[in-house]
Parts: C-alpha cells; sequence; structure tokens
C-alpha cells in the first residue's frame, strides 16, 4: 500500500510551519517538535511535490493488480418516472459513447421499473449496444434494496468496466449503495470524464464548494462508478434509426424484498419560491408600463424559468414582493439570470451576483449592472426580447429533448 | 428509540484557493466547525426523543481536534458520544471512511435509527450515509424531506425524488439523510455545557474495532486515488455586446443554447 513518510530529519518549526500551510486539508499537527500526519490527509501529496523538498516522500509499494480486462463496456444508468426518461440520461449516454469510441468499448443501459418496456425502446434511438431491462414489480417505485439487488445482478453478468448514473437525488443514493456492495470507487459530480488507454476513467470534480478541482481516478477496482450532474455534458442527438436491442433480465425475485412500502407519491408542482430556481428572468424598472411585464413574463416562459422584479417594481405594485431580487428581498443563485432594464443597484446585485452566468440587458453602456453581468448586452429591451422570444421558440422546435418538460417548471 | 447520528468536522470557510502560478492552497485560516447540515440530523435525532424516547449518540470520525464537535453536540444535547480517529485513517475516501464509521457504530451494539446530514461542505458528496447502510446491511432514504411519524417499529417520511414526492413507511433499523430545514436546529446551551463538560467521549482507533484489518481503512482501504488538484479555469471573460436590437437577440439565442439553457 502507498503511503507518505515524514523524513524527520529535514523538519524543523521552519519546515513544519510550511507543510502545514501548504496542506489543503489541515493534516499535519506539529506538536513537541515532531510532525505527524492525521486521519484528514487525503493523499493529494501537494506535500511531496511543493513542500520542502525531500520533507515528505511518497512511498509506493506495489499490491496485487486486478485484472482490467475482465471488465469491458460502459453502462449508463437509466433515471426515469415511470418510463419518462429524465433527459440526464442522453446525456450520459453521450459521453459514454464518446468515452467508448476512444476505449473500444460498448455502451450499455439498465433499466430498472415496471410495465417499462415500451419506454426503453426510446434509448434504442441513441446509438447504444444493448439495454438490460428488470422489470419487476417490486421495482415499480425507487427502494434501495431491490434497486441495488437488480443493479448488483445486472454487474455481475455484464462486468462494465465504467458505469455512469445522473446526480439526481435518486442517483445519489443507489450510486454509493452499489459502489460500496462491489467496494469499489464512486466519484461524485464530476464535471469532466475520460478515460486512461488502461481503461481507468479519469474524473474531476470541484472540491471545497468549487475553489479547486480534483482529478481521481479507480486504479485497482472494478466497476468504476461516477456520478454527473444534470446539464453539464452534451446530450445525444436522437437518430431516427434504431439499434442496438433490449434484453429481459430475470433474477431471482426473493432478492427484491424490501423494508419500504410506498404510500403515496405526489408529482411535484410548478416552483413558487424563486431562491430555487435555476433560471430566471428579472423585470426593472426601464418597463415602461405594467402592461409590458408581459415581455418578462413571456421571456421567462419560453426558457422554463422564473420571473422576478426589482424593489421598484414591487413598490409599484406590479409584482409580488415574493419576487423580489436584492438586500431586502431574496438572494438567488440560479443557473442562468437574465435582466431587463436593471440598473443594478448594490442593493440588487447583492442578491443575484453569484448565478452562473448574468445576462443584462440595458441601454446605457455606463449601467452598474454590467460590473456584475457575464454578457453585457448594450441595448433596448423593446427591441431585443420580443426577437429574442421568437428566436428561441423557433431554437426550442427543432432541439432532441424539447418533448421533455421538468414538471419542476411547468 | 435509539439514535445514532455521524457528525463532521468541516473547514469553518470554503474560501480556499489555488495560487495559480505554484498550485499551492491558499486557505483563509483555519477554523472549523461542525458540518452545518450535520446540525439538521441531530435537530431532527432530538426531535425524535423528545416525542419518542430513547437516546441520541453522536459519532465522528476525524483527527483527534475533531473531539470539539462531539463536545458541542453534547451541547445541543447528545446523551453519548465516539470519535474515531488514528493515523492509519489517513488518507480515507468515501468507502473507506464509511467503513470505519460503520466499524464505530458497531460498537454501540444497538440502534434503531442513523441519520446523516444531507451531504458535507468540504466534501461535498452525499456518499457517506447510504455506504454506511449497505455495510450494516440496513435500508436507507436519502434526502428526507419531513417526518411524519413514528412507531416502535417504523417511521413514516417524505423523501425527495426527481420529480416527485414519495411519502414511505421505512422499517428499523433503518439510515436516513435529512435535508436542510427539515426542523430548525438549536443553539448549543450553557447549562448543558456546565452539564457535560466532564462527560466522558470514547475514543476509538482500529485496535478497538471489531474489524482490525488497517488493508481496508485509511488508503489502503480507499479505491479512489487523487492524482492532482488544481484551481478552476475562469469560465469566460466579461463580454459587452452592442448591435442592432435583432442582431443582439440573435447572438443571446446562440449563447444560450451554447450553454444548454435552451
Amino acid at each position: 500500500m502507498d503511503k507518505l513518510k515524514i523524513n524527520h530529519e529535514k523538519i524543523d518549526e521552519k519546515t513544519a510551519k510550511k507543510l502545514i500551510d501548504i496542506c489543503p486539508f489541515n493534516a499535519f499537527d506539529y506538536k513537541d517538535n515532531k510532525l505527524e500526519i492525521n486521519a484528514a490527509c487525503k493523499m493529494c501529496k501537494i506535500c511531496v511535490k511543493k513542500g520542502p523538498p525531500g520533507a515528505v516522500e511518497y512511498i509506493k509499494e506495489e499490491e496485487p493488480r486486478i485484472d482490467k480486462s475482465l471488465w469491458s463496456g460502459i453502462a449508463v444508468y437509466v433515471e426515469h418516472n415511470k418510463g419518462k426518461i429524465h433527459p440526464i440520461t442522453f446525456e450520459l449516454i453521450g459521453k459514454a459513447r464518446e468515452l467508448a469510441k476512444k476505449a473500444g468499448y460498448k455502451v450499455y443501459c439498465i433499466m430498472l421499473g415496471f410495465s417499462i418496456f415500451e419506454s426503453a425502446q426510446e434509448l434504442l434511438h441513441y446509438g447504444i449496444e444493448e439495454v438490460f431491462l428488470y422489470d419487476y414489480k417490486e421495482l415499480e417505485s425507487f427502494k434501495i434494496e431491490p434497486y441495488t439487488a437488480a443493479f448488483e445482478d445486472f454487474i455481475n453478468n455484464i462486468k462494465p468496466s465504467i458505469i455512469l448514473i445522473g446526480a439526481t437525488t435518486v442517483g445519489r443514493s443507489l450510486a454509493p449503495r452499489v459502489a460500496a456492495r462491489f467496494k469499489t470507487g464512486l466519484t461524485a459530480d464530476c464535471t469532466y470524464l475520460d478515460v486512461k488507454e488502461n481503461t481507468d476513467l479519469i474524473q474531476i470534480r470541484p472540491a471545497f464548494g468549487g475553489n479547486i478541482m480534483a482529478q481521481i481516478i479507480t486504479p485497482n477496482c472494478r466497476p468504476q462508478l461516477a456520478t454527473v450532474r444534470y446539464k453539464v455534458m452534451d446530450s445525444e442527438v436522437r437518430s431516427k434509426d434504431i439499434s442496438g436491442k433490449i434484453t429481459v433480465c430475470s433474477m431471482d425475485i426473493k432478492k427484491l424484498q424490501s423494508n419500504i412500502e410506498f404510500i403515496n407519491i405526489v408529482q411535484k408542482e410548478a416552483e413558487e419560491n424563486i431562491s430555487e430556481a435555476e433560471i430566471i428572468v428579472v423585470a426593472g424598472r426601464a418597463l415602461k408600463t405594467k402592461k409590458d411585464m408581459a415581455l418578462a413574463y413571456e421571456l421567462a416562459e419560453v426558457l422554463q424559468g422564473s420571473f422576478a422584479g426589482t424593489r421598484p417594481l414591487v413598490e409599484a405594485g406590479w409584482i409580488d414582493s415574493k419576487k423580489q431580487i436584492g438586500l431586502s428581498g431574496r438572494t438567488v443563485k440560479p443557473k442562468l439570470i437574465i435582466t431587463l432594464g436593471v440598473s443594478g443597484a448594490v442593493q440588487f446585485t447583492a442578491g443575484m451576483k453569484s448565478a452562473d452566468y448574468i445576462f443584462a440587458i440595458n441601454k446605457d453602456p455606463s449601467a452598474p449592472i454590467f460590473s456584475v453581468a457575464h454578457f453585457a448586452i448594450v441595448g433596448d429591451i423593446y427591441e431585443i426580447v420580443p426577437k429574442l422570444i421568437e428566436d428561441i421558440k423557433i431554437a426550442k422546435s427543432t432541439h432532441p429533448s424539447s418533448k421533455y418538460r421538468v414538471p419542476i417548471f411547468e | 428509540m435509539d439514535i445514532i447520528v455521524c457528525i463532521k468536522q468541516v473547514p469553518g470557510t470554503s474560501k480556499v484557493e489555488v495560487d495559480p502560478e505554484t498550485g499551492v492552497l491558499v486557505r483563509d485560516g483555519i477554523d472549523s466547525k461542525m458540518n452545518p447540515y450535520d446540525l439538521y440530523a441531530l435537530e431532527t435525532a432530538l426531535q425524535l426523543k423528545e416525542e419518542y424516547g430513547g437516546s441520541v449518540k453522536v459519532i465522528s470520525m476525524g483527527p483527534p481536534q475533531a473531539i470539539e464537535i462531539i463536545k458541542e453536540a453534547y451541547m445541543i444535547g447528545a446523551d453519548e458520544g465516539i470519535l474515531v480517529t488514528d493515523k492509519k485513517f489517513a488518507g480515507a475516501d468515501v468507502l473507506a471512511t464509511s467503513y470505519a464509521l460503520a466499524q464505530g457504530i458497531l460498537h454501540f451494539k444497538r440502534f434503531d435509527l442513523i441519520i446523516t446530514g444531507k451531504q458535507t461542505t468540504d466534501g461535498d458528496t452525499a456518499q457517506v450515509g447510504p455506504e454506511i447502510a449497505e455495510y450494516l446491511k440496513i435500508p436507507h432514504v436519502s434526502n428526507v424531506l419531513r417526518i411524519i411519524k413514528a412507531t416502535k417499529k417504523h417511521l413514516i417520511l417524505d423523501m425527495d425524488m426527481p420529480d416527485s414526492i414519495g411519502t414511505i413507511k421505512i422499517l428499523f433499523p433503518c439510515l436516513i439523510t435529512v435535508e436542510k430545514d427539515i426542523f430548525q436546529p438549536r443553539l448549543p446551551s450553557y447549562k448543558k455545557r456546565i452539564l457535560t463538560m466532564n462527560r466522558e467521549i470514547k475514543i476509538m482507533g482500529i485496535s478497538q474495532m471489531a474489524d482490525k484489518d488497517e488493508k481496508k481503512y485509511g488508503l489502503a482501504g480507499s479505491p479512489t486515488k487523487v492524482e492532482r488538484i488544481f484551481p478552476p479555469e475562469e469560465k469566460f471573460d466579461r463580454e459587452t455586446w452592442t448591435g442592432s436590437g435583432e442582431a443582439l437577440a440573435e447572438k443571446m439565442t446562440k449563447k444560450l443554447k451554447e450553454l444548454k439553457f435552451i
């Protein structure tokens, strides 16, 4: 087993302090002139690479290597709600196909549920090799024991090298369970995936709230599991043609027992709370009349986003105070925010500046909103927005996943 | 109802930056605190205890100084605590961490319910809870939004799923991970601090565990390896666009499509 060795003869107060300073995980303890590595160490080896030369050494000890050639193929877990396939699945297929091409692998899908054979046909439009279907009454709703058992059965039979799972609430519950059953590695919320020549999956994910990135591999275990968040990878384009096949799997039904029982399932209703919204359109004072608010409403609607406003609009009684962004309203951190004629007072920007992407439209090139915007669009909302709504409608009508609507935005 | 809550000490701030020149991490102080999500887990346990009786025990894995958060849990209302700590746990990933915690939990002999926070603020994986459940061979439910009712044998609760909310009944023993805001966490009390000042905290290393195989802990027991860490790339530079309304609308549509918002 690999380990870090401290060369104590090279350690004095100064070098110890240097090491303590560079360790991102606070894993050095210096007490009574002795430096030790504690349980917080993540073996990132930054102390070896960037610390005082020779102070900490990386000792590699050979351990028995597994035969990686026994594992092959990339499996994608099909997330669905009563057969309605979640678009994250097509994004994972897109990435899986790209990796498979490089590694000379096939792409499989594993789909668990009840009465889902018809729905599984859709997967054959995405260039995959084979869908493994577990169609049992016991798998009708997401219960952890039968779902893990079916997944286990699939892994034992197919021996996939890589398994990709969407980082949804279900995926984040199921993936670790499966990983622990096979005592293998799982990397959560990967933002980048690649594959090495030796079939090791390169997984990059943000750590410390996105302030650093970590590149992680699973060098001596198979399968390799990774979860990926929705809207991170590019979706595979749906082909009109069909390829691949569906294999209905059978397994020991006794393994599908559960101590969990569903009493009720309620489909989520439209999202009202703008704090949770992923896309927000904000109306500002440049809107001349209350009637013009329709512009902002419609833009939010075509983007399947929420609608919000600035304080002056609340004070004018044009919008509800629950829809106000800013210090005296709500703080939001959406993936996308588009401001329409918002000047950008500090009280407003404090409530939205951590959005992932900020598009600001304003006539005044010196508007303070442009100092927080990633895309500063200098122009008249009355000229831009109606055309924008039209363009988005056209773009959407040609998009492959436009059939799917996340209920939350409906 | 005997409840175990898993807690973790995390850095007090997530303001960590990598110096792009040297690749060295710049940390803003070394303050540490209890993972904020764990406060909801602890509160859920205390609410259940107050309603149905029983005990609340906490367990943490970390360096020796993580004993501070067990003391904090005592001040909030926990009855008993274990710190799982050993130099040999260094380099533990999710799997090795879950295994060490599961081994520590076995020391409590009996329990009905294990509660964890939804995730930690430093690792941010939400994986340790489900993996502990797997090692203990008990069912689990992640993302619990609300506890509706408990009896001696089971819990009824609401679980968050991508497009729906499921109301389910789960038999004890089991593990749940709770969402933020399931309950409003109470503050540590001065009175409890005085009362629990000398309360024992059990320290467990590999030698106290049922499984003493060093290969299952720390780096040796970790299937994943961190190859490198580096600063995130700036997503883009700020851009200013000018032109006719029509051209700007077109450009925006193109960019929104590229960013997958359309």
